[in-house]
Formats: structure tokens, sequence, C-alpha cells
């Protein structure tokens, strides 16, 4: 009997005397071997919902709520998913929430090495929007990629910018975006409110338009919870509100049966 | 066999029998013959500034800079071998880096002036390097808190409310010990360092210099940067007129 368990239905070696433990190195397995085939990432385990995004007047509004699920469970609800790189632009994660971690840790380190250059320039929206997409892109070249949908914002001079990039290295860039859920739910309501009217939005109107989204990716979104926070990025810089909630209506739900009282 | 080492200065791992390693020394002497560098440790931030000499007019205005940063919040000035000063500020980065990698945190003003003493001491160690010639003053501000540390070429580092290193260090000490450093603002800080970089500048020795300043404080949001020109042109202009001043009292 084999009794290392990667060997199992493999032909066994005639050579190799299994019972003999001298020379060890004769019935050890491959140390390859013993950890079974190689393995990637097939699958996120602690996720963030929908990240939505539009252009308005002024720059960027983007919004996220603050779970990160485990699975069907809310397990953390404190989850901070916009996350500012640089003076003007904010990174929103959806998915995994390690890998959104470690692209945090990476951007950052790019930001160190470019401060230290000190040459005056500094990395802008579309810069660092490209250089996620290539990050994104060669890890899925490499069967291992990072297990997220990002929105990319920001202003960049005085040009708005608002871009999508995912775990397949897929990017495209518009005036409304909005992931995973979102893109069934808050879309459709997003380019209703937004397309054509990009340069005359207020600040005021794009912010209902987002607690709108919210709001319905609330209602019918399980993974999501009433607690968001909600991000602009102008010229000015960028801003990131506390979490805050939305209202909601429950009423309805009393002369439904079986589903409130 | 002759000359002032006589025989003891061939490798810094070799003692002189009165104890003092020669190579070590004279690696001090190249810190010098160099611009004076200075660190100011302030309230709320802290201040550091050089002189650079101008080898020729020739050379681009604002090249070959010699107060680098190592992270965000790092600043590391040198004066000696402007190489050797780059290959210090080199290692500093690897070691900001590699602290942030392991302990997703900041590297503080103390641990990264212990690294970089490690680091410089190693080179006094064996026959296959030199001595850095570089005198390395570190400042950091962290969460508020501010440090200065500076290296010298044989590894030794202490933290300091104020220091200087290079040619003109005697004099910057001296005007430097006159300050309270503990109630000066930042904003202060570069009044006095402009001030002090253009007492302690030789003018009949060297001609040219280039006044480098940087400082980390909340203005420059917690980062180490230069500062501002228009506070830079200011702060030399008065340090011009006070010295003036000063040589018209005597």
């Amino acid at each position: 009997m084999n009794h290392f368990p990667s060997q199992w239905g493999k032909p066994r070696q005639e050579n190799v005397d299994e019972y003999n433990t001298v020379p060890l190195y004769n019935n050890m397995p491959q140390s390859h071997a013993a950890a079974g085939p190689m393995t990637r990432t097939q699958q996120p385990v602690v996720t963030g919902t929908s990240v939505i995004a539009l252009k308005y007047k002024d720059g960027i509004m983007m919004a996220a709520d603050n779970l990160a699920s485990y699975g069907s469970l809310a397990r953390f609800r404190d989850i901070e998913r916009l996350h500012p790189v640089g003076e003007h632009t904010i990174i929103g994660a959806s998915g995994d929430i390690s890998d959104y971690q470690y692209i945090q840790h990476m951007l950052q380190n790019v930001m160190i090495d470019q401060h230290c250059e000190d040459d005056g320039h500094t990395l802008g929206t579309p810069h660092i929007y490209e250089y996620l997409f290539r990050v994104m892109y060669n890890r899925r070249s490499k069967f291992n990629p990072l297990w997220n949908a990002l929105v990319v914002g920001g202003v960049h001079k005085g040009e708005r910018f608002l871009g999508y990039v995912d775990l397949k290295g897929t990017t495209y860039q518009n005036s409304t975006i909005a992931t995973g859920f979102g893109g069934h739910l808050a879309q459709p309501i997003l380019r209703k409110a937004v397309e054509g009217r990009e340069d005359t939005l207020t600040e005021e109107e794009a912010i209902k338009i987002i607690d709108d989204c919210m709001r319905v990716l609330f209602y019918r979104d399980a993974r999501s919870i009433n607690k968001l926070q909600r991000a602009k990025i102008t010229a000015e810089g960028f801003e990131i509100t506390e979490p805050y909630s939305v209202e909601t209506e429950w009423s309805f739900a009393e002369s439904i049966r079986g589903y409130g009282a | 066999m002759s000359g002032i080492g006589t025989g003891y200065d061939i490798y810094s791992s070799t003692y002189s029998p009165d104890g003092r390693l020669f190579q070590i020394e004279y690696a001090n002497k190249a810190v010098e013959n160099s611009g004076t560098a200075i660190g100011l440790r302030v309230k709320g931030g802290v201040v550091l500034a050089v002189e650079k000499l101008v080898q020729s007019k020739l050379v681009v205005p604002g090249s070959n800079k010699r107060i680098l940063s190592a992270d965000m919040h790092v600043g590391i000035v040198s004066a000696g071998l402007l190489s050797d000063g780059r290959y210090i500020a080199q290692s500093a980065r690897d070691e900001a880096k590699s602290w942030r990698d392991n302990y997703r945190q900041p590297i503080s003003g103390k641990s990264m002036a212990d690294r970089l003493g490690l680091f410089v001491q190693a080179h006094t160690l064996y026959s296959s390097v030199r001595p850095l010639g570089a005198g390395t003053i570190i400042g950091t501000y962290l969460d508020g808190e501010a440090t200065l540390y500076m290296i010298e070429p044989s590894g030794v580092y202490w933290g300091y409310h104020g220091c200087a290193v290079g040619k003109g260090k005697s004099v910057a000490k001296t005007e430097i010990e006159k300050l309270k450093l503990d109630e000066m603002s930042v904003q202060e800080a570069v009044r006095e360092a402009a001030r002090i970089i253009h007492t302690a500048h030789d003018e009949a020795k060297d001609k040219d210099f280039e006044l480098e300043i940087t400082w980390i404080c909340e203005e420059s949001k917690g980062k180490h940067t230069a500062v501002p020109k228009d506070i830079v042109e200011e702060a030399e202009r008065l340090a011009k007129e006070s010295i003036k001043s000063e040589m018209d009292d005597a």
C-alpha cells in the first residue's frame, strides 16, 4: 500500500521498493507532486458587490457599499471599496477583497516609486488605468487573474476620465459604468439619466442619480447592504463621504403574504 | 611604508596601533570637502537643506539633486560623494519598500536610520568594498511625529534636533545651536535653513551654489517635497539681507 495520496491512481514504479526506507529519496513522493497538481484561484472568496460611477458637469461620481461578503454571509460591514490613488483618481473595486487589497498595495508602491523619481511628473488617471489594465491582462494571461472588476475615475488635465477593467483584462470607457449586479440593475437607470447630459448634470442631480441606483441595488441585490460611500473627483481633488444610508420604503410588504407581516 | 598611514591605511579592516581606522577617517575627509548639508527638526516637521556647489555654468540648473526621497515621508540629504549618497538612498528605498511589503506600514525614522546605519557600517568591514564617503541626514515625518538622524561614514548614527555635515558644518552648527527648534514652525525653519546655508557658504573658495531645500510637514501633506519656489526665493532674499546687515554692523 502506498500511503501518499498524490501517487494513488498512478502506475506503480516497479524499480522502486516502496517498503524500503533506504535510500530515503527512493520512496519519497516528488516534492511538486506532494501538493497535487498546480492550481490557480478558481473563485473569489471574500467579495464586494457592485460599484457604480458616472460623469457629471464637474467630474466623476462613484459609489459602492461597505460590505464584504463571504459567500452569502454578510461577513464584514465596514470595508471601504473606494480607494484614492494620487490626488485626482479614485479606484472602486468589486470582486475579491484580498486581491483588491493587493492592488492597493501594488499601486502604492508605484506611486512611491514615482514620488522618489522626483521629476515633476505624477501619474494621472489615464496612466493608472493603463497600468491596471496591463497588470490585469498579464495576470489573466498567466491563468492567475486578480478576481476584480475595477472602476477607475478621475480628472486629468481638465478632462474627465471614467474607465472599467476586470479580471479578464477587458476594458472600456464610458460616461456611466456599473460592475457586477449593477451592470444589470443600475446601468439602465444610469444611461437614461446621464447619457447626453454629462456636461450639464449638477452635483446635486448626480448625487440623486447615484443614490437612486444604490437604492435599487440594495432592494434587489442580496449581497448588498444599506451602508455606502460616495466619492466625487473634480479638478480640485477628491472627496469621499463617510458611510451613509439611502431612504428605503418597505410599507408595501405589509400587503404581501409571506413577504412582510 | 612611509607617509600618514604607514601601512595601517591599506584596509579599512586594519586598526592602527593607537586604535584608529584610517580608511574611515579618509572617508570623513571626503565628506568634509563637500557643500554643507543641514537638517532641522522643528515643531510639526523636518526641513532639509544643502549648499549644492555648482561645478560649471554648463550644468543644467536643478540637476544632480542632493536631497532624495526614500518614501513618501522619508527625505535623505547627503554630503560627500554624490554617487555614494545615491547609493545609500537606493538602499533606503529598498528598506522602505521591504518594510511596507512586510508590515503594510510606513517605516519609522528610527528603523530607517538603524537599517542604513548597518548598511554603511557593513562597508567598513570588507576589503572588497570601500567605506562610503557620504554623511547622510535622514528626516522623516509620520503621524505628526518628526525625526532627524545623521549617519557618518563609520556607520554610527545619532538622533538630532538639528545637525550639519560638510565644509561649513562648524559654522552651521553654531548657528543651529542658537535656534529654539522646539518652538519653531517649519516656515521659520525654512528661512533659518536658507540663512544658515548662506552663512556657511564660503564666497572666497567656492563661487556658485544652488540652495536645495525640502520639507516634510502638514503643509506638504506629510510628503517629502521641495519647498515651493516662492517660499525659497523669499527665504533667500531675507537670508542675504540679514547677512548683509550683519556685515555692515561688524
